[in-house]
């Protein structure tokens, strides 16, 4: 091992984007918003925007090779097959995972839910499903930073099978509680489902100890990865989690296509959660066996040219390297949180050190309502996001209804940032409380 | 700038200053009502005094959090309906509702709104329309509970 002392020479400094020419690729940032205000979209936590490259390649699965997946033996249908199994291809080598382990669904959402009522399932399914089996005295832990995606369907399957749910706290600047961790993830943890990045405060979690902690006791481990996939380069084997979800749309890709990981092993354990056509080896009147994965976990036609077109947006987001955009939205974050934090009477909800903490930058402004500051900001042709982002536990435990949260993604730039600000002091003064 | 239509004076004077919050006893009929989206909350009481077809709203009491436009709007609300008959209040109520569904294509009657006219501009940002009418529709509920209902009042609902 070398010590190495890291200056600036000797770290690796990825090269900036050329934000203005990227822009180019995505037709919607051009438009004038509220009366003729250039549109500075920053709610890609929310759902980002696509490129004409993303757009095409949707456009010519459909006008070249559309058909119904894994079901016909004529041209079209193994042009589409091979398209379809070529972007699980794509996005799995994206993420560090075998092509085998990656399944398409709906979004994060479906993903999550999969997970749950498959695990529900494993009641009545065999031997092999023992392990995903809960009850009472059996413990789920979350965290309390989860958007509701990653919680309430936790919270259904807790009540459905008589398992206890059980969470890690937050800290008052918005980190994953570690102190927690022994105490929490005990013997009987049977899952440990949490957030790679919030949502709403942008804290990046650290995964290893939660990790390391979950494998002692024998519990799984299900990562929401919505808002760290787009925006940085993940490896699911690397970070060790058995399950993780994120979706298509917050990734430059269409809505309607998310994806779940989980590693081979486990997948092939895994009980049905959605049945049908597809899904299935052998059908007799009586009773069904079952696919391998991931066709077991793709019941009926699936999304395909939404696929197709997730895949084209993974290439585009490889092609300009995710540590670049992980860089340019850093940058980015640093100069909000610095001028939002400069502006008196306004808090950010989340660290204000840019540190582990990714680009949505949620705060509150004394004296004017989130939903109000959002609607000057509006006017002023800046969308962000109010309310609590569906994570309304997460606003309780910081002590706050609601917040103005704005997210970035690579195409955002530096004087947006700037117009930010001022269009938060302009709801100061539209608001007399300057 | 388009802000000024929806933010009239009048909206801003009831949120910076709103009609006396607090809730009261004693009350027939109370609702709370969330704005799931957003979080705004509404808890509001009803007195009613009198039988149907001729009862009166004596008393109005309300407590909340929220966006200037919801609780602005409840608190025009308790000015437009205490003290008024049951009938009154609900006809009002559907002329507001009629409003803020109208997508701004609707004229709003200044003799029966009174300062619930200054809502007009809300009505053109369909996001906002759900914070105007939490107030309205936790009377509406609470009125119900109070043994109230708009159709045993003679009016008609959308
Ligand atoms: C952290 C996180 N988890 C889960 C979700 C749910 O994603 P979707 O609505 O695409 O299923 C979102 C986005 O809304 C999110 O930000």
């Amino acid at each position: 091992m070398t010590t190495s002392t890291v200056d600036h020479e000797q770290r690796h400094v990825p090269e900036p984007l050329d934000v203005a020419a990227l822009r180019a690729d995505f037709p919607i940032l051009a438009r004038t918003v509220r009366d003729g205000s250039p549109l500075a979209y920053l709610d890609s936590g929310a759902t980002s925007q696509r490129p004409n490259q993303v757009l095409d390649a949707e456009r010519s699965f459909l006008t070249t090779c559309n058909a119904a997946v894994h079901r016909g033996a004529h041209q079209l249908a193994e042009e589409a097959t091979d398209a379809y199994e070529h972007a699980r291809a794509t996005i799995a080598a994206f993420i560090g995972a075998d092509v085998g382990e990656l399944v398409f669904v709906k979004n994060a959402t479906e993903g999550i839910n999969l997970v749950t009522y498959a695990m529900g399932n494993a009641a009545t399914a065999g031997d092999e499903a023992a392990r995903f089996r809960l009850g009472p005295g059996d413990e789920v832990v979350v965290t309390e930073m989860e958007h509701h995606a990653n919680l309430v369907p936790w919270q259904q399957v807790c009540r459905r099978t008589g398992a206890t749910l059980r969470w890690l706290g937050v800290t008052d600047d918005g980190r994953l509680d570690l102190d927690d961790v022994p105490e929490v993830i005990t013997d009987r943890t049977k899952v440990v489902a949490l957030t790679h990045q919030s949502n709403v405060l942008g804290t990046i979690n650290p995964l290893a100890p939660v990790v390391r902690r979950a494998n002692e006791v024998g519990a799984l481990t299900v990562l929401d990865a919505c808002q760290s996939v787009p925006h940085g380069a993940v490896n699911v084997a690397e970070l060790g989690v058995d399950f993780a979800v994120f979706s298509g749309h917050k990734m430059l890709g269409p809505s309607g296509i998310g994806v779940l990981y989980g590693r081979r092993e486990l997948l092939e354990a895994l009980p049905p959660f959605l049945t049908g056509g597809s899904m299935i080896e052998q059908v007799w009147m009586e009773t069904s066996t079952f696919a391998p994965p991931p066709q077991r976990f793709e019941a009926g036609v699936p999304m395909t040219s939404q696929a197709v077109a997730l895949g084209a947006a993974v290439d585009y987001l490889s092609a300009i390297g995710m540590d670049r955009i992980a860089a340019h939205e850093h940058a980015l974050t640093e100069a909000a949180v610095t001028e939002l934090d400069a502006i008196d009477g306004v808090r950010i909800i989340g660290p204000t050190e840019v540190v582990d903490r990714g680009g949505a930058v949620s705060f509150v402004v004394d004296g004017v309502h989130p939903h109000d500051a959002g609607q000057v900001l509006d006017s002023l042709g800046l969308a962000v996001r109010v309310g609590h982002h569906c994570a309304w536990p997460l606003h309780r435990r910081m002590g706050v209804p609601a917040t103005v949260r704005a997210s970035f993604y690579l195409y955002n730039e530096h004087s947006e940032v700037e117009r930010l600000a001022r269009g938060v002091r302009e709801a100061q003064r539209f608001f007399g409380v300057v | 700038m388009q802000l000024e239509s929806m933010y009239q004076e009048i909206i801003l004077d009831h949120y910076k200053n709103p009609n006396a919050r607090g809730l009261r006893e004693p009350y027939d009929g109370e609702s709370f009502q969330v704005n799931p989206t957003c979080g705004d909350e509404v808890t509001l009481r009803v007195k009613v005094d009198g039988d149907n077809g001729e009862s009166r709203v004596t008393d109005v009491s309300y407590d909340g959090q929220g966006c200037s436009i919801s609780q602005a709007s409840v608190s025009v609300l308790t000015e437009l309906v205490t003290g008024r008959t049951v009938r009154e209040a609900c006809t009002t109520m559907e002329a507001f509702v009629e409003l803020m569904q109208g997508r701004g294509q609707v004229e709003p009657d200044e003799n029966v709104l009174a300062d619930g006219v200054a809502f007009a501009g809300v009505a053109k940002y369909p996001a906002r329309v759900k914070c105007a009418l939490l107030g309205w529709m936790a009377f509406k509920s609470a009125l119900v509970e109070a043994g109230q209902s708009p159709e045993a009042n003679g009016v008609e609902v959308t």
